[in-house]
């Protein structure tokens, strides 16, 4: 409802059409992961750990093989031995080895919900049945949770082949620490000693879940010939290509994927769980089988995002500029090495400040929980959480206004910022201004009420994309691409197709299309696909203009060169020829119309964010309200702004939802003590107010509508915020997430 | 165990289908009558994506048992359209793009209907509260909230008309 009030740049940029696939959605008649069915398909069950830590003696399946209906068991025995290697997959590079196991353990289970068995049969009665009768000889091995547990010397190893990586030299004995990453420039002990205020505090945070509604599933059916086909719900069909084919040891091009829609992702559905498991099912039992998890096999084993602990120092001269700054993060691996967390977190560390002098150093540390996972902006919140408190703090001690601390540090076009990598066309300075002119900023607050700012980045990102655009034979379009629509990108692919041929938004249908009918595009994720998949469409589009020109120029017996296109038809002179009528024509000019781009740009533009925050503290309860919330953001140019909004109101309440209610919580057996909606509780409507998303458009350049990407940024100021909000209406530093009732209400009676 | 014939009504239309004691309507919808507009998104009455009517409640499909709803009416998202006819509920969802993934969406919209069905003039509170009950990880409300306020206002404006 923000719609910039900017001159008219563009016909269709920045409107608000209905969603193509906008009435099989509100009709229920789009098909999810777990609504496919196949003829003959046989339901799967997996039998998981109930240890959060154990070695495996044996597995007897005699007794579920021989229940009536059972057709299939599968365990970690029917796997290929694997070697470490990498292979290119979700938003990182995989090690294969640990991407099997997470899916099927061998010698040991690492947490609570790791599959052990699987099983199909002719019904799901029957396969749950069967997961029963499964017996399994575990060594109960003790446990480790928690980051400063596992890096205790005595602490149980998850692996006794695993060595800290990052560290100067090899070491000689395992460790849970699987890898630490530094950044040093200039000198930042000398620079802190000589600040005019130092703030130094430890920040923790628990591992959260990406909470989408719809649970993982999949149907896979293997064929005799040695070719698979998959259905399944992914930000990453082609992901699911390569990690299955990977795991299974089979070719690429013998796995077709299809995706189907799927139900929100948010990072954790850029991986593979079921799916390598669901094809040897279905390669023992010679019929399609379908695998869903329930709503506590999500929670039980699939990525949360990483917990944290962050110690920080932060120094400030007296006018406010940041002088130095120590940072020392430790994020939650999970069972096996491999979350790229950490690499995250390092560059999104004051990335748009500038700090010129800064040791940052993080750690991944693994310990009895599921592997962690991305989880919008991975690895930016957590760290960003300690960064923000720190620079509140700072301008609360120096007596300066928020906002014009971050003014004064803020990295501008031509500032290497805090990564010392240089920054392009950035809106950082005209987001910060934004937030201070928002009447949200000056408006009076209630008793009890205090307002938290905090601003946010992501790199965001482009890589391989794929697209097709085909011209119908009475001048409609088609666009074909390769990346699941998780929150309206078919609209805007069609909004830019349309755009750049000139003709109206209805004309264009998109089609996100299967791993064996377009070739290769990355996962939907990293805020990359309307930057680097509408990059391939414009550029298919634009391909398809120059064949109409040329045929519109042999309908005319004229040089193509002098053959114009505008407002969606060919022109020379007076003459014109609709992009109907060339197809009309085609059979004569030359056969088919249709162009495809395949693309890998990189020139790709960081999002920033502000939001500010107004809380409502009851001291009697401890309970937290937010009462007014706004989110500015640099969006480089919004193609259908109801999606950017939504995308920005979404982070942001995600966000307010990790600050203030959620976490994971094992108890003293390891097992995770609230796998449900009910106990891990996400925002619902009535705890929100309306989110004002405000978007502030500072073009990227390099993209021909000015995209720089936005569904990661939002998430990366909340917990700031809202932190920042409370610390103020209590006058206690709010440090470690979530801020409960409980915690609130302990923090007042202590201080009292 | 022998299956159990139920005889019910679903989106007006008589449905007889067979299930075990403890199938709960929500699998009986999808699996049986392949109706899978209702979702399961976590089987505990938790997150409201497989939101029925059920003579005129709403319920979690999830949480009904499907011999229940014999000689009962069911109405679930495929019945909220007038055949080829969006409700304005469905029509406001897409002007407002108040969906991202759309998972929860046909929970939200029989929910929402539900709602002015009984109350035509909600307060945005009311609204918040009254969808209290539907997880909807994408979207932070905001939209969904507008979209069902602007619902209201077009179904009053509908009525004074044909009054």
């Amino acid at each position: 409802m923000n719609a910039p009030a900017e001159k008219k740049l563009f016909r269709l940029v920045g409107t608000r059409p209905i969603r193509p696939d906008g009435i099989e959605k509100v009709t229920g008649k789009a098909i999810y992961g777990p609504d496919f069915v196949a003829p003959n398909m046989l339901q799967g069950a997996i039998l998981r750990s109930p240890h959060p830590h154990a070695r495996i003696r044996g597995i007897d399946t005699s007794k579920a093989e021989v229940l009536p209906g059972v057709k299939a068991i599968v365990t970690g025995a029917d796997f290929p031995e694997l070697d470490s290697a990498m292979v290119a997959g979700g938003e990182a590079p995989a090690n294969i080895k640990y991407m099997a196991r997470k899916c099927m353990a061998t010698d040991k289970v690492v947490f609570d919900g790791h599959p052990v068995a699987a099983v199909a049969a002719t019904s799901a009665t029957i396969a749950e049945a069967a997961i029963q009768l499964i017996e399994v000889d575990y060594e109960v091995l003790p446990h480790v949770i928690d980051i400063e547990d596992a890096l205790r010397p005595d602490a149980p190893i998850l692996h006794d082949d695993l060595f800290t990586q990052g560290l100067p030299e090899l070491p000689t004995t395992p460790s849970n620490a699987a890898m630490r990453v530094e950044v040093r420039r200039g000198d930042a002990a000398r620079a802190l000693s000589e600040a005019a205020a130092v703030f130094s505090g430890r920040f923790t945070l628990r591992p959260v879940h990406q909470g989408y509604i719809e649970p993982h599933a999949c149907v896979a059916s293997w064929h005799a010939d040695g070719q698979a086909q998959i259905w399944c719900s992914t930000q990453g069909h082609f992901t699911v290509r390569a990690l299955t084919a990977g795991i299974l040891g089979m070719e690429i091009a013998d796995i077709r994927v299809v995706p189907l829609e799927i139900g929100g992702g948010f990072g954790g559905k850029t991986t593979v769980y079921l799916e390598p498991v669901a094809v040897l099912l279905s390669r023992k039992a010679g019929r399609p089988v379908r695998l869903a998890m329930k709503r506590d096999d999500v929670f039980r084993a699939t990525g949360p995002a990483p917990g944290a602990v962050i110690d920080i120092r932060l120094g400030a001269g007296a006018d406010g500029t940041i002088s130095g700054a120590e940072v020392e993060f430790k994020y939650t691996g999970g069972g096996f090495p491999g979350a790229h967390e950490v690499y995250a977190g390092l560059h999104c560390t004051m990335s748009y400040y500038n700090v010129p002098d800064a040791h940052i150093v993080g750690w991944n540390v693994l310990s009895n929980i599921p592997t962690v996972h991305a989880y919008r902006a991975p690895g930016a919140p957590q760290v960003n959480f300690a960064v923000e408190s720190a620079m509140d703090e700072l301008a609360r001690r120096l007596g300066i206004d928020p906002i014009d601390i971050r003014l004064r540090n803020i990295a501008r076009p031509g500032d290497t910022g805090g990564m010392g990598m240089p920054h392009g066309a950035i809106g950082y300075a005209e987001t910060l201004e934004a937030a201070k002119a928002h009447p949200h900023y000056s408006a009076p607050l209630g008793p009890n009420q205090a307002r938290g700012v905090a601003c946010g980045s992501w790199g965001n990102y482009g890589g391989p994309s794929t697209a097709a655009v085909s011209v119908a034979e009475d001048g409609s379009i088609l666009v074909t691409e390769g990346n699941p629509d998780i929150g309206g990108s078919r609209a805007s692919m069609a909004i830019m197709a349309a755009e750049t041929l000139g003709i109206a938004y209805e004309k264009v249908r998109v089609v996100v299309a299967d791993t064996s009918s377009i070739g290769y595009s990355m996962g939907t994720g990293g805020s990359r696909t309307t930057f680097a998949t509408g990059k391939a469409v414009i550029q298919a589009a634009e391909a398809v203009i120059a064949i109409l020109r040329e045929r519109a120029a042999k309908q005319w017996n004229v040089a193509a060169g002098e053959v114009q296109w505008g407002g969606g038809e060919a022109v020379h002179g007076d003459r014109r020829l609709s992009l109907g009528q060339i197809a009309a024509a085609s059979g004569t000019t030359g056969g088919p119309i249709s162009a495809q781009a395949a693309i890998d740009p990189h020139d790709y533009l960081p999002g920033f964010g502000v939001h500010i925050c107004d809380t409502e503290v009851d001291r009697e309860t401890g309970q937290v309200s937010i009462v007014r919330y706004t989110a500015l953001q640099d969006v480089g140019r919004a193609i259908h702004a109801d999606y950017v909004e939504g995308q920005i109101q979404g982070g942001a309440v995600q966000g307010i939802g990790w600050a203030l209610n959620e976490a994971y919580v094992y108890n003293q057996a390891g097992l995770l003590d609230n796998p449900g909606f009910l106990d891990y509780r996400m925002p619902v409507a009535s705890d929100m107010p309306m989110i004002d998303a405000v978007m502030i458009e500072v073009p990227n350049p390099a993209h021909p509508y000015g995209v720089k990407g936005v569904g990661e940024t939002p998430i990366v100021p909340p917990l700031a915020a809202v932190a920042n909000a409370v610390s103020g209406a209590i006058g206690i530093r709010m440090c470690d997430l979530p801020i409960t009732p409980d915690r609130v209400y302990g923090l007042l009676l202590a201080a009292e | 165990m022998s299956k159990l014939l139920v005889s019910t009504s679903v989106n007006g239309d008589p449905q007889q289908f067979l299930c075990d004691p403890d199938t709960t309507l929500l699998d009986a919808l999808r699996e049986e009558m392949g109706l899978t507009g209702s979702k399961e998104g976590c089987g505990s009455g938790d997150c409201g994506a497989c939101t029925v009517m059920l003579d005129g409640r709403m319920v979690c499909s999830c949480l009904v048992l499907a011999p229940e709803v014999e000689g009962r009416q069911v109405t679930t998202i495929e019945g909220v359209a007038e055949g080829s006819r969006l409700h304005p509920i469905q029509r406001k969802f897409l002007e407002h793009g108040a969906l991202q993934c759309g998972f929860c969406t046909p929970g939200f919209i029989v929910a929402a209907k539900a709602l002015l069905d009984r109350n035509p003039d909600p307060s945005e509170s009311e609204v918040r509260y009254w969808l209290a009950g539907n997880l909807c990880r994408c979207t932070g409300y905001d939209k969904i909230v507008r979209a069902v306020l602007d619902a209201a206002a077009e179904l009053r404006q509908d009525r004074r008309a044909v009054a």
